[in-house]
Parts: C-alpha cells; structure tokens; sequence
C-alpha cells in the first residue's frame, strides 16, 4: 500500500522543463508485464512463431507511429531516438534465437522473449557509461512493447487530460504520446535534466520535474499537485496558502511570458535607443521556425557539425551547399554564421595513436588546414549557398594570426575555383574568427585587422583560460564566468575589436546567462547569440536600461576582486531592472 | 577462420550509429563473424548484440570471421575500424 497523507508534503527535484502547473495527478504505472512459462504443445510451435511475428509487426507500426509523431513535434534530428528500437525489431540474429528457442524448447513467446532479451539488458546496465545505460531502457522499452503486444494488450496512451502524470520514470515514446492528451505537465523520482524524457519535454513545452527520488511513494491518482518546473519542486496537498501563494506566481510568470509574446517583435534595444543584434545558436534548419517564434532576428551560431551526425562519410560539396542554401533562405533576409567543422581530428583521419589531451590536441581550424580538400569544400558549399548575401562565415579554435590568413588564403582559393567555373557567389562574404582560446584573446587587435567580425566563444575560453575542465567534477566548480580575469579578457577582445571598427558577437552559454546581460552589454558587446529558449528574457533585460547606466555597471562590476561579489551585484541590478525575470539558483 | 584485434578509434566508441554501420556492413558476407570483448562473445550481426558492448574509445576487440568470404569480410570490417567508423 502507498503512503499517502493530506498534509503538504513539498520535494525537490531537478527542474526539467520551465512552467508552473496545478492539478491532478494521474499516476501512471508502466505496464510491467506478467510472464508466465508455459509449454507449448509441439504442434502449436508453428503458431507461437507466428504470434510472435505478428507481435513484432504491430510493435514496428506502433513505433513508426510514433517515431512520424515525433518528427512533427520536436523535429528529424531529436526523433532519431526513435530508430534505434525500430532497428532492434529487424535485428534477424536476434529473432532467429529467440525461434530456435520457441520450437526447440517449446515455451511460450513471451517467456523466451523475455529470457533473451533481458540478457542484453543486463549487459547494458553493468556498464559504467551513461549513455549505455540510457540505451537499457530503450532495450527495455522495446521488450515490453513486443511482449505486451503478443499478449495483445492495448497500448495505454490516452487518458484523461489535464492532469500530472507522475511516474517513476517515462520513456522517450511515453513523453511523446502522453503529449497528445493535453496533459500539464510531468514529474519523476528518476532522470537527470539531460535525460530524454527532459529533453522532450523542453521541446514539447511540458513544464517538468525529473529525479524526485520518491515522488511516486507520496501520491496516488487525484491527488493535487503544483509542480513549479522553473525551480524543480513539487508540492502534494498544498495548502490553501500555498495555492494562493502559486497562483500568484503563476499570474506573474503568466504575465511574464505574455510580456514575452508582447516583446517578439520588439527590437533588442536600450532604454536610451542603443539597439544590440540578439540572434540564436541552432545546429539544424528546422530550429529556426521556433528561433523565430521566440523573437530572434538571425542566426549568430551556426553549428555545422549537426551534418555529420548520422552519417558515415563526409557529406559532400553539393550535400553541404543544399543544407546552407536552404538555411540561408529560411533567416533571409536576417544573417546566419555559419561555423566551419568544429571537430576532432579522427573525424577526418583515423589516428595512428590516441590524442592524450584531445582539448589541446587537433581539432577546428587545425584539423581544417591541415586536410585542405574537407575544408575546401564546406568553403565553396558556403559561397555558393551565399547569393543572397546574408551568410558569414567562422573558424573556430583560430589560436594565432598565421591560423587566419592561411584560412583567409583557401577562402580565397575556393573563390577561384568557383570563379573558373563560372559559379556565382558573395564576394563580399564577411569572415570572422571565433575567440576560444587565449591566446587569441591577447592578440585579439592583430586579428581584428584583418577579419570582418569576433565572435567569443565563452565555453571554451573559460575552460582555457581558467584551466578548468568542466567535465571534471573534482575541479568544475572552478568554472566561472564571474571570474574576473574571464571579464577583462572579455573587455579586451571587444575594445580591441572596436578599436578595429568590427562588431563583436558573443556564442557561448554566457551570452545567455540572464545575469551576465547587463555586464555585456555595458562593455560594449554588439551581438548575443543564445540558445533559442532564453531569448525572451535576454531582450527584456535588454529593454530595462539605458546603455549608459550598463557601462556604470560595468565598470563597477571590474572593481570587485571576486566571483561571490561580481554575481552578487549583477543579481541585485537585474532584479532591480527586471524584476519578474526568473533567476537560476 | 580468421582472426583480429582491432582497436576503437573514433571517440564515440561502439555506439549505436557506429554499431549500425558494422552490423549492416556484416550482412553484405556470408561468413559468421563474432566479436569478443573481456571474454565476452556477440554476434556481429546482431545490432542490439553489439549495442551491449559498451566498446568506448582505446577498447581493444578481436573480430572472428568463418565462412567462404571470411578474408573479404575481415578486410572491410577491420578497415571500417581503422576508419574509425568515419565518425568523431
């Protein structure tokens, strides 16, 4: 018997998905399948095989449905998941043994499904990695798919909507199919905020609490529940304080967000007219459409490496150049920056021995000019797709001058050869080297001369400059935009820069950290380029001051010698300013 | 029979898109090819088998190949490897 009390009982989570909801819960069990062994007689063999294939055929159209759902819904790239169970149901080695089995031995389906496939499972969740644990699940997922399907059970996916579907945890195909029912939001005892049931429910716009731990041991169906997924807590038979207290933070974030839809087509512009570029980061063309839905007016990063995911070759010249045009078109007549491969060496060749240090080892622009052709051709993919002037163009991990005017020289080169063949082109494509490592942070005003934009790559220049590897969790906390060297190195590159007359971008996370806005835009950055879903709040922080007043925050915000106190005076300032924006923490 | 030991180059390791890339490459030949890690044995034509082997980057693995093909097979599935799979 579960426990349940009528007190409140608040828990703490992991906030997955942003939104604050109150309602019923609707408990949902997954569907653990009952086995029995049985043995079959022998001339019901052929019937049994049968029965199973005809399991594995509704588990395929099943999964097909749901892997078209969730092209719609999140988009090609993130349904991928998806394919991977689809391609377990064709696996013959698989289905061979699991026959062999059925006639040899006589037991039912079900059983000998289970027996096998378990056995995998296993091997999975023995492993030390992560992401082959994650991969259990979906073993496991598809097993209780085949098996609930031979015993011909209907697939529980619709219920009542306008509930919170509390679960111990929830498959990526649950999430999605759940979505169908209008439901408020979801909350789980396990999970972490990179898990794909988190993922997917940031894409579905469900506001979600993940690795509750216990929640489901605390409520049973029809219980009430706000789930605040802004802050990653839950709250069972709240209080009538408690819900009054909700609601009214649910009118504000409502408000805020309405605020929000209100700001779309408002500028990114200061109090006294100063007007800054707030564009986003993607990785495929199809987040452009909800970019543009959040207010963003061009594309600052464009991560080219999304086209090699998938694929077991380099895409070719005329692959590349049809993704580009098509993402060309789809910002016109805003700008994208497109940045060239950002990728390891081993990409391009298999390496004779293994990179110790692959951090500081071959990788970006050094992988580029060291394999000519590959670059080569992404260039000329990029001019090509350039006639409607409005792609520039990015090297990454540029760490000194010789770096840029060797890529400048292929640029060039690749011009010719489209010139040759009498293909047009931008001549006029901007290039731009993006500010990652540090040493090309010191010589940021020798590169300035000879490029057309910079463009700060916060992720890794913190990571090199402070020599702190995020990754590590002995030392990443460590990692902090508000260390002050980060912030005068970032005061460097964009002086030096506008020394130069070049506008300065920034693309890593800092750019869209809410408070680090108004620190950035006092020293003078002229770009933002954020992930899409915090666009909203960035313009607003943007549209709560006068640049003036930024660059006294600023400068003050240089004065202090530590972490604690820069981030301390930044928060009071932006919930001065902007108050009903939802800080981290 | 034939058999290798390969080693895991690309930084993924044997994850699921490497893994379809052996596993429909396998098919092409007739031979049985088995892939061995720390004692353990799989099926190479098996994609949810090789899924288990958590191979990660530096992994060393011995391929088997058996059949009339076998030296075929061994060449392109050892040289996919030395690729490493063409992936990252």
């Amino acid at each position: 018997m579960t426990m349940t009390t009528t007190n409140e009982i608040t828990l703490h989570g992991i906030a997955a998905a942003p939104g604050i909801v109150m309602g019923k819960v609707f408990v949902y069990t997954k569907h653990v399948p009952h086995i029995d062994e049985k043995t079959i007689a022998p001339e019901d063999a052929e019937k049994e095989v049968e029965r199973l294939r005809s399991a594995v055929g509704r588990s395929e159209k099943e999964l097909q449905k749901i892997l078209s759902f969730a092209e719609q819904k999140i988009g090609n790239s993130k349904a991928k998941i998806f394919e991977a169970q689809i391609m377990i149901l064709s696996d013959n080695v698989l289905f061979d043994s699991i026959f062999k089995r059925i006639r040899k031995e006589r037991k039912n389906a079900e059983f000998v499904v289970h027996g096998e496939i378990t056995k995998y499972q296993q091997l999975m969740l023995n492993s030390s990695d992560e992401y082959m644990r994650e991969r259990a699940h979906d073993v496991e997922d598809v097993k209780n798919r085949i098996i609930r399907n031979i015993q011909e059970e209907k697939l529980i996916s619709r219920f009542e909507g306008g509930s919170i579907v509390v679960s111990q945890s929830l498959t990526p195909a649950d999430t999605i199919l759940f979505s169908r029912n209008e439901i408020l939001g979801y909350a789980t005892d396990m999970g972490g905020v990179t898990s794909h049931a988190a993922l997917l429910s940031r894409s579905l716009k469900i506001p979600a609490v993940v690795g509750l731990k216990e929640v489901t041991s605390h409520v049973h169906s029809d219980a009430s529940m706000i789930l605040d997924g802004y802050s990653g807590v839950v709250i069972i038979n709240p209080s009538e304080a408690t819900v009054a207290q909700y609601k009214r933070r649910g009118r504000e974030m409502a408000k805020f967000e309405h605020g929000l839809n209100d700001l779309r087509e408002l500028p990114a512009q200061t109090l006294d007219g100063k007007q800054v570029e707030l564009v986003s980061n993607i990785e495929f063309a199809d987040e452009i459409r909800f970019s543009k839905a959040q207010g963003s007016h061009g594309v600052g990063l464009y991560r080219t490496e999304g086209l090699l995911m998938g694929k077991d070759a380099f895409p070719s010249e005329e692959e590349q150049y049809r993704e580009y045009k098509s993402i060309a078109e789809k910002v016109f007549p805003n700008k994208v920056i497109m940045r060239t491969f950002d990728i390891g060496g081993d990409k391009v060749i298999a390496h004779s021995y293994e990179e110790e240090n692959p951090f500081l080892g071959w990788r970006g622009i050094r992988v580029a000019l060291d394999r000519p052709e590959t670059f080569l051709a992404q260039i000329r993919a990029m001019l090509r797709a350039s006639t409607k002037r409005n792609i520039w163009v990015m090297f990454p991990m540029i760490s000194s001058l010789k770096e840029v005017r060797r890529a400048k020289a292929l640029v060039v080169q690749a011009k010719e050869s489209l010139r040759a063949e009498k293909v047009a082109f931008d001549d006029t494509m901007k290039i731009g080297v993006m500010i990652e490592v540090p040493s090309a942070a010191v010589v940021a005003g020798d590169i300035a001369r000879e490029v057309d934009f910079l463009s700060i790559g916060t992720n890794d220049l913190i990571q090199y400059l402070l020599a702190v590897d995020r990754g590590n969790d002995i030392v990443s906390q460590l990692y902090q935009e508000f260390e002050p060297a980060v912030i005068l190195t970032i005061r460097h590159i964009i002086k030096e820069a506008h020394k130069n007359k070049i506008p300065v971008s920034m693309c890593g996370e800092m750019a869209g950290d809410p408070v680090a806005t108004l620190l950035l835009l006092g020293l003078g950055l002229d770009e933002f380029s954020v992930i899409p879903y915090v666009l909203p709040e960035i313009k607003k922080i943007i549209r709560s001051v006068p640049l003036r007043e930024a660059q006294k925050i600023a400068v003050k915000a240089m004065k202090f010698s530590t972490v604690e106190e820069v981030k301390e005076f930044l928060v009071g300032h932006v919930k001065r300013l902007a108050p009903d924006i939802p800080l981290p923490d | 029979m034939i058999e290798k030991d390969v080693e895991i180059k690309n930084r993924a390791g044997l994850h699921t898109r490497p893994a379809a890339t052996l596993v429909k490459l396998a098919a092409k030949f007739k031979s049985e090819f088995f892939i061995v890690k720390d004692g353990v044995e799989i099926n190479g034509k098996s994609i949810i088998g090789v899924m288990t082997l958590a191979a990660e980057q530096g992994s060393t693995l011995t391929l088997r190949f058996d059949g009339d093909d076998e030296g075929e097979a061994c060449g392109a599935i050892v040289d996919l490897f030395e690729r490493g799979f063409d992936e990252t």
